[in-house]
């Protein structure tokens, strides 16, 4: 990969860590679908008693910004009791690969 | 397509082990701002800094957002003052300071730095001018910083700088009394000081550098630590590799926010410092790194071998991560940001002398140390004087920042706050150095073959 700052403008990462209950990933998934965001994967296990999910999502044709749909998350994290977090992915590319 | 364990490896260097970029620090010239009438000088000053970087902070918490990496400081560094205001017909360099002190609360940076002289073979007008507006500068603003070079390889040793410096250290203490000489904290006296350090209270905007660039100092000590905790049966050779890795990591958290800043404000971006950087967290402390590699405290022998492999591993880790590494880039040894080497002092592990030493392999020097507050001038000068030689014959940087606490002595504590943190006053030696810092003169370029 060239050392560019052309970042691949549109993946998230949307982490989840908190306590299990129902209709986490439903809530996310809600708010992704409404503003048109592509889910690309996901995966979830429970980490220390921690559920862990992270999701990677397409923000092409999403109709918010990445600072918009933090605070969505944000907000619905803190209604479920949850951190829900959302970052781009550049950040874990760049420093998992060379 | 990146592993769950990869992403969650990076939340948690980010929640959980203090991972951050410590500072995004815009270089500016002001060359370009020299006037034989010093109204027009700083007027000319204040308009750049303000232009240029006007969006520094904005693009900065822009990015905090996006990355969810937190970039703690955003910075300005400029032209040493010396340099620009010797063109103005004026003695009294402090309207210069002021200046600054007005750009970087307009544009809402924390610390601007370059008020600077690069004194290493001798003082022009403005230099001397510059130097004895230091302890008002650092007294009457919150945010200058100042540094002067008192030597390099290539030069030797300015002794009349050095013996200035510890003059003007001790009244920038005084004129600072009401704050434990906060002043002090915010001046350092280098020896082969680099031009593109973008770490505060030693940053500026050197000669070689262009008009305006972004430079990036990562840290992330908490982030060594845990890794070097988890490797408790390694020997030396996997230890270095492991840290090696680490700092590969950090850095290139420093590259791509550094370039994406750097792109952002459409400016070229300059380096990445591959520092670490304590701060006053828990956790977050060097010191703790080492103690994590076996030493009972940091401060016991074994002490300076264990900060070199450190600093070794940290530089090779994050040359590899980024195409442009300058700057200090090494581990920091402060004493008051630090919590690990605080508890080092107060257990009796650590002294001035072990720190100097230790000063020997890490990458800068003897950082945010309080000493009593009836230290001579000569004394520090003379403190001064030995890390300069350590930095002149090993060819690095080195650097004193350190305050004699007024009205204080061994055993009493210095309170600054934030990341500058407190310090607990360290004894020095007892024994006069006063004749042989009043000699004078300079101390000749060392030699740079037949090293043994």
């Amino acid at each position: 990969m060239p050392m560019s700052h052309e970042p691949r403008k549109n993946r998230v990462i949307v982490s989840v860590l908190g306590q299990d209950r129902v209709g986490i990933i439903a809530a996310v998934a809600q708010i992704l679908s409404t503003h048109n965001i592509n889910i690309l994967d996901i995966s979830q296990t429970i980490m220390q008693k921690l559920f862990t999910m992270i999701l990677i999502a397409d923000m092409e044709n999403s109709d918010i910004d990445l600072a918009t749909l933090k605070e969505l998350l944000h907000d619905k994290g803190k209604e479920l009791g949850l951190k829900i977090d959302v970052q781009h992915e550049d950040i874990f590319r760049f420093m998992h690969r060379i | 397509m990146l592993t769950m364990q990869e992403i969650l490896e990076t939340i948690k260097m980010v929640q959980e082990e203090h991972l951050d970029i410590r500072t995004i620090t815009m270089g500016i010239s002001i060359r370009d701002c020299a006037h034989e009438n010093p109204k027009i000088a700083t007027q000319k000053i204040y308009d750049k800094i303000t232009r240029l970087a006007r969006r520094l902070v904005p693009v900065g918490e822009e990015l905090e957002r996006e990355f969810g990496i937190p970039i703690v400081n955003k910075r300005i560094s400029v032209t040493p003052i010396a340099l620009v205001a010797e063109a103005s017909k004026t003695d009294d360099y402090f309207m210069f300071a002021e200046t600054l002190d007005k750009a970087a609360a307009e544009v809402g940076v924390n610390f601007i730095g370059g008020f600077s002289a690069l004194v290493h073979k001798g003082f022009t007008s403005g230099d001397l001018y510059l130097i004895n507006s230091i302890p008002q500068a650092l007294s009457a603003t919150e945010r200058v910083c100042a540094s002067v070079n008192v030597a390099t390889s290539k030069a030797g040793i300015n002794m009349d700088a050095v013996h200035r410096m510890g003059e003007v250290i001790k009244e920038t203490a005084l004129l600072s009394a009401d704050r434990d000489g906060l002043g002090c904290a915010k001046l350092v006296v280098f020896a082969n000081v680099p031009e593109d350090n973008p770490f505060m209270a030693g940053a500026f905007h050197g000669v070689g550098e262009p008009d305006c660039v972004i430079n990036t100092g990562v840290s992330g000590p908490g982030v060594v630590k845990r890794a070097v905790e988890k490797s408790q049966d390694s020997d030396f050779g996997t230890l270095a590799e492991i840290i090696k890795k680490t700092a590969f990591k950090i850095t290139r958290m420093g590259e791509l926010i550094g370039r994406e800043a750097a792109a952002r404000l459409n400016v070229p971006f300059g380096i990445v410092d591959v520092s670490l950087a304590p701060t006053p967290a828990i956790g977050d402390s060097v010191a703790e790194i080492l103690e994590a590699m076996g030493l009972e405290r940091c401060g016991a022998h074994g002490t300076t071998a264990a900060l070199a492999l450190l600093n070794d591993a940290v530089k090779k880790g994050g040359l590899m991560a980024s195409s442009y590494v300058g700057g200090l880039s090494g581990a920091f040894i402060p004493v008051s940001e630090d919590e690990g080497m605080i508890r080092a002092v107060e257990a009796g592990a650590l002294s001035l002398d072990k720190l100097e030493a230790m000063t020997c392999v890490c990458s800068v020097g003897l950082d945010m140390i309080a000493v009593p507050g009836e230290t001579s001038a000569e004394t520090i000068a003379a403190i001064i004087a030995d890390e300069a030689a350590i930095g002149v014959i090993n060819h690095k940087t080195t650097a004193v920042r350190i305050i004699p606490a007024p009205g204080k002595g061994v055993g009493d504590y210095v309170e600054f706050g934030g990341l500058l943190g407190r310090a607990p006053v360290m004894s020095t030696s007892s024994f006069s150095s006063a004749l042989f810092v009043l000699r004078g003169g300079r101390i000749p370029a060392p030699l740079h073959s037949l090293k043994n």
